[in-house]
C-alpha cells in the first residue's frame, strides 16, 4: 500500500532548497571545505574564511532518510567496524567506501580541514581520527570541557577563547589564505542572534493548546538551518521569518501540529521527548505518534546543536569569541545529568505535557548514558509517567516497528488510565 | 447472560477469559496461535465459552455426591468427542486431496494407508483421553500430528508409499482443519454425547441421567452474549475489532496480575516473544514498564529453540533441569549463541541437566535486568506468562529475587498464562459498565 503524498509547508520546501544549494557548494570544487559536527559548531567562524561547512552527521541522516544507510553500515562492518560503533560513523565510513557520493549525486571533495569543535562525544574524536587517516588534511581540535557542575564557568570560556585565538583561527587563516576579520564575525553573529530570536519564539509556541507544531519530528526540520551551515546568514533569517509566519497562521486558525499527512485532527497527548529520533523509519515512527493524536511539545534533540531557551543564550556580536565559546559549552549533551533532568522536568511542567518519553539510541553514548536515571528523576519531579523506547540513529536493523508501537500504545493507554483514574480505583478503566 | 471477554493473542498461544457481570471468571480457553490470528481468536473464545458452560454445569449440579467426578469425566469425554470429530474431518480433508491429478497413479495406495492410519488413531483415541492419561499437549494438531507421523511411517513403508507424500497431504489438510471453528450447535452435541459416555463410565454419582441431561441442556440453552470483547497481546492489531476494543498487553498483564493477586506491585511476564517488567499501583494501573528490545533473547522462544536443539519437548526442559546437581554458567542469552554454547558444553561432556539449569538461570538473569530497569521488585511480586509454568525457571527466579531484593512474596497462579486475557476481560467489563 503506498502512502499518501507528503504534505509540505513552504518553509520545508525552502529548507530543502537551502540544503541542496549547500551540497552544490560543497561539491562544486570551487570552495574550501571543512568537515565539522553539529553540536556547538562554529559556522560563523568558518564563514569568516569562506570555508563551506560539511556535516557528516547530516550526511548520514540524509542517507538514512533515503534508505541508503543500511548498505553503507554493512559496508563499514565488512571493513572491521563493530556492531556497537555509532551508526553515524559507520554510515559515513560506508559512504566513503562506496564512492563518497553526496546526496546531490556528486562526489564529495576531500575536505581541506577537519574541525572538531565539540569533544563531549568521544566517538567524534575517533571518527575524525579515521577521517584524518583517509584525507591527511589538517585537523583542528577545540577542546570543550564538560560542564560537570551543570553550568559552564568563566575559566572554561576563557580556555576555549584562548584555543580559538591561538590555534583554531590561525589554522583557518592558513588553510583559507584569508586574514581573520573580527568585524566580519560580529556581523554574522548579529544575524545569528536575529534568527535565534525567531527560533526561540517558535519553540515556545508549543506551550499553546493545541500546539501548532510538533517539536520533535517537526522540530528537526525547524532546527535544520540554525544547527547546520546557515546560522549567521540572511537565508536563515528569512527562513525563520517565513516559518514564524506559517506558525502564526496556524495559531490564528487554531490548527493542531502539521504532519506529513496534513494537520493532526485532534491533540490527545502532549509529550516531552529525550533523545534523537530514528531516521531510517522516520515517517513510520512519526506516524505512530500522530495517528494516536500525540504531539511532542518539547524535545532535547532540538537542543542538540546548542541550547537557546533554557538559559536564554544568544550569539553576541559584542563578545564574539566569548559567545562562540559559550555556545560550544552549552551543548545539551555537554550538560551534566541534573541539568538535563531540570531542563526536561521544566519542559514537562511549562509545556503542560503528559510525561517524558525517552527514545534511547543503541549506539549513542552521549545521549543514552544515564537516561533511565533521567526518566526516574523527571517522573519524581513532575509526578507524570515516563516511558522508554529503544531504536537507533541510522541502522535500519535496529528499528523494530512492532516493539516500538507496542511500547508507545502502552504508554498512551497508561496516560489515559491515569487521567481517568485520577487516583480513584473505580474509574480506572 | 451478559459476558465480558478478553483475548490475548500471543505469539505461541492465544488465550481467552470470559467473565460474568460480577467479574467472576466463568471460563478460560487456549489454543495455539497458528499463523492465523483471526482463527486463533475465534477458537480461544469458543474454548472459553465451553469452559464457561462447564462452570455453569458444575454450579447446576451443586454439591451432589460424585458431581466433581462426573464433571471430570465429562470433560475428558467431551475432549474425546471433539478429537474424534476433528479427526473425522481431517480424514475427509486428506481424502479430498487425493483427487489431485498428481496423485492419479498412487491414489489407491495412499487411500489405503490413510484409512489404516486414521483407523488406528481412532482406536487409540479413547486411551489418549483415558482417565489419568498423560498428554504432552492438548492441542489437536500436536496429538493427532504426532500419532499420524508415527503410524504413517510404518504403514507407508508396508504399502510401499512414500512417507513424504503422506506427510505432504497431512500438512495441507491440517491447516484446513485448524481454520475451522466449531459452531455452538456442534459443541452442544459434542457435550451431550460426552455426557452420555461419562454417565456410562462413572459409578456412584448421586445425579440421575435424566437430571444431568436436563441440567446440561439448560446450561447449553443459556446464550452467552458477548457484551464486550477486548483484544490484547502480540497479534492484537490483527483482531477484527475496532480500535477502542484493543488494549496494550502491558496494561492487561498489569490489570490481570492485580485481579489475581491484589497486593501485586511488580509483575514479570515472560511470554513467547517478549519479557516485560511492569510496576503497578494499588488499583492495577501501570506506573512504569520495561521490555526487551527487538531481540527475543531470554523469552519463551529461547526455551523452544533450546528444546528443539536438544530434541526434547518444551515441557520437558524444566523437569530435566530440576535434576541438575550444579548450575552450569551459560554466558549468552542470545538464542543463536546459546545454541552454540549448548553444543559446546555437551561436547565437553557436561551434564545435560546442569546445562539446562544454567540456561534457565541465564533467562532469569536477563529478566532481572529488565525488572531492575523498570524500577526494581516491590512486594508483592507476580510472575506471569507461559514460562511461569516452568519449575526450573521459577526456581532460578526465586533465588535471584531473594539474592537481590530479600524476602518478597512471589505469586504464581496456576492460571498465570491467562493473566493478559484476564486483564482484557476486566477492561471489557469496565468499558461496558
Amino acid at each position: 500500500m503506498s502512502k499518501p503524498e507528503v504534505v509540505k509547508s513552504n518553509s520545508q520546501i525552502v529548507q530543502k532548497e537551502m540544503i541542496r544549494r549547500n551540497y552544490d557548494k560543497i561539491t562544486s570544487g570551487r570552495v574550501k571545505v571543512s568537515s565539522t559536527f553539529v553540536p556547538g559548531n562554529l559556522n560563523e567562524l568558518l564563514m569568516c574564511f569562506d570555508i563551506a561547512n560539511n556535516l557528516p552527521e547530516i550526511n548520514a541522516i540524509q542517507n538514512a532518510m533515503s534508505k541508503k544507510s543500511g548498505e553503507m553500515i554493512t559496508e563499514a562492518e565488512r571493513s572491521g567496524h563493530s556492531e556497537d560503533v555509532c551508526t553515524y560513523v559507520k554510515a559515513d565510513i560506508g559512504m566513503m567506501a562506496k564512492g563518497n557520493i553526496a546526496p546531490n549525486g556528486k562526489p564529495f571533495p576531500s575536505p581541506d580541514m577537519l574541525l572538531l569543535s565539540y569533544t563531549g562525544c568521544f566517538t567524534f574524536l575517533k571518527w575524525f581520527e579515521l577521517l584524518r587517516e583517509q584525507y591527511k588534511c589538517p585537523t583542528v581540535m577545540l577542546h570543550v570541557p564538560y560542564a560537570a557542575d551543570g553550568h559552564p564557568t568563566k575559566n572554561m570560556r576563557d580556555y576555549i577563547v584562548k584555543q580559538l585565538r591561538e590555534e583554531v583561527i590561525p589554522a583557518m587563516e592558513k588553510i583559507s589564505g584569508i586574514k581573520f576579520d573580527i568585524d566580519r564575525l560580529r556581523e554574522y553573529l548579529r544575524k545569528s542572534a536575529k534568527a535565534e530570536d525567531d527560533l526561540v519564539w517558535m519553540l515556545e509556541q508549543s506551550k499553546r493548546k493545541p500546539s501548532p507544531i510538533d517539536c520533535y519530528f517537526g522540530g528537526v526540520y525547524y532546527m535544520g538551518p540554525i544547527f547546520t551551515a546557515f546560522r549567521g546568514t540572511d537565508e536563515a533569517i528569512d527562513y525563520y521569518k517565513l516559518l514564524r509566519g506559517e506558525i502564526e497562521e496556524r495559531i490564528k486558525l487554531g490548527l493542531c501540529a502539521q504532519t506529513p499527512e496534513g494537520e493532526m485532527p485532534e491533540e490527545k497527548y502532549r509529550l516531552v521527548v529525550e533523545g534523537p529520533p530514528n531516521w531510517t523509519s522516520f515517517r513510520d515512527f512519526w506516524q505512530m505518534f500522530y495517528e494516536a493524536g500525540a504531539v511532542v511539545v518539547a524535545s532535547s534533540y532540538t537542543k542538540v546543536g546548542g541550547v537557546y531557551d533554557y538559559d536564554n543564550f544568544r550569539h553576541d556580536p559584542d563578545q564574539p569569541l566569548e559567545s562562540l565559546a559559550e555556545y560550544c559549552l552549552g551543548v545539551y549533551t555537554n550538560r551534566n545529568l541534573p541539568t538535563r533532568v531540570d531542563m526536561l522536568a521544566r519542559n514537562v511542567v511549562e509545556y503542560e505535557a503528559d510525561g517524558l518519553l525517552i527514545n534511547s539510541i543503541k549506539s549513542c553514548n552521549s545521549f543514552s548514558a544515564g537516561q533511565l536515571v533521567i526518566m526516574r528523576e523527571v517522573e519524581k519531579l513532575t509526578g507524570k509517567p515516563g516511558a522508554f523506547i529503544e531504536t537507533d540513529l541510522v541502522d535500519p536493523r535496529y528499528f523494530s516497528a512492532a516493539n516500538v508501537k507496542n511500547r508507545l500504545e502502552s504508554y498512551f493507554q497508561m496516560i489515559d488510565q491515569k487521567r481517568r483514574a485520577g487516583g480513584s480505583a473505580a474509574l480506572a478503566a | 447472560m451478559r459476558s465480558f471477554i478478553g483475548i490475548d493473542l500471543g505469539s505461541t498461544t492465544t488465550k481467552a477469559v470470559l467473565m460474568d457481570e460480577n467479574r467472576i471468571v466463568l471460563g478460560r480457553g487456549i489454543t495455539n496461535s497458528r499463523s492465523n490470528y483471526d482463527v486463533a481468536a475465534k477458537v480461544s473464545k469458543q474454548e472459553a465459552k465451553i469452559s464457561a458452560r462447564f462452570t455453569l454445569f458444575n454450579q447446576a449440579l451443586g454439591t451432589k455426591g460424585g458431581a466433581d467426578r462426573l464433571l471430570a469425566d465429562l470433560e475428558r469425554n467431551f475432549r474425546l468427542e471433539q478429537f474424534l470429530s476433528e479427526l473425522k474431518l481431517l480424514e475427509e480433508t486428506c481424502e479430498n486431496y487425493l483427487d489431485h491429478p498428481r496423485f492419479k497413479e498412487s491414489k489407491s495406495g495412499l487411500k489405503q494407508v490413510l484409512a489404516t492410519v486414521f483407523k488406528q488413531i481412532e482406536t487409540e483415541a479413547p486411551a489418549i483421553y483415558g482417565p489419568g492419561a498423560d498428554r504432552k499437549s492438548d492441542f489437536f494438531r500436536d496429538i493427532a500430528g504426532s500419532r499420524f507421523m508415527n503410524i504413517a511411517e510404518s504403514a507407508g513403508k508396508q504399502a510401499g508409499v512414500s512417507f513424504d507424500t503422506i506427510l505432504n497431504i497431512y500438512d495441507k489438510s491440517i491447516i484446513d482443519i485448524e481454520s475451522l471453528v466449531h459452531p455452538d450447535g456442534v459443541v452442544s452435541r459434542q457435550l451431550l454425547s460426552g455426557l452420555s459416555r461419562a454417565l456410562k463410565e462413572v459409578a456412584g454419582v448421586d445425579v440421575s441421567e435424566v437430571e444431568a441431561q436436563a441440567a446440561l441442556k439448560k446450561v447449553l440453552d443459556i446464550e452467552l452474549e458477548e457484551s464486550y470483547v477486548v483484544g490484547t497481546g502480540y497479534g492484537r492489531v490483527r483482531l477484527p475489532f475496532p480500535k477502542e476494543h484493543i488494549r496494550s498487553e502491558i496494561l492487561c498483564h498489569g490489570m490481570g496480575a492485580h485481579m489475581m493477586f491484589p497486593g501485586t506491585r511488580t509483575v514479570l511476564d515472560i511470554g513467547g516473544q517478549d519479557t516485560k517488567g511492569i510496576q503497578i499501583d494499588e488499583n492495577g494501573i501501570v506506573a512504569n514498564f520495561q521490555m526487551n528490545d527487538r531481540c527475543a533473547a531470554g523469552c519463551g522462544r529461547y526455551l523452544g529453540y533450546i528444546a528443539d536443539e536438544m530434541k526434547i519437548g518444551l515441557h520437558e526442559l524444566g523437569p530435566i533441569a530440576m535434576k541438575a546437581t550444579k548450575v552450569t554458567r551459560i554466558n549468552s542469552t542470545c538464542t543463536v549463541f546459546a545454541g552454540a554454547e549448548l553444543r559446546d558444553r555437551l561436547a565437553l561432556g557436561e551434564n545435560r541437566a546442569d546445562i539446562l539449569a544454567g540456561l534457565h538461570r541465564a533467562i532469569m538473569l536477563r529478566a532481572m535486568s529488565i525488572l531492575s530497569r523498570s524500577g526494581g521488585v516491590s512486594n508483592e511480586f507476580t510472575f506471569t506468562g507461559g514460562v511461569a509454568k516452568n519449575e526450573s525457571a521459577v526456581n532460578e527466579l526465586r533465588k535471584l529475587i531473594k539474592e537481590n531484593y530479600g524476602d518478597i512474596t512471589i505469586n504464581i497462579s496456576d492460571e498465570s498464562i491467562y493473566t493478559g486475557a484476564l486483564g482484557g476481560a476486566s477492561f471489557a467489563h469496565r468499558a461496558a459498565n
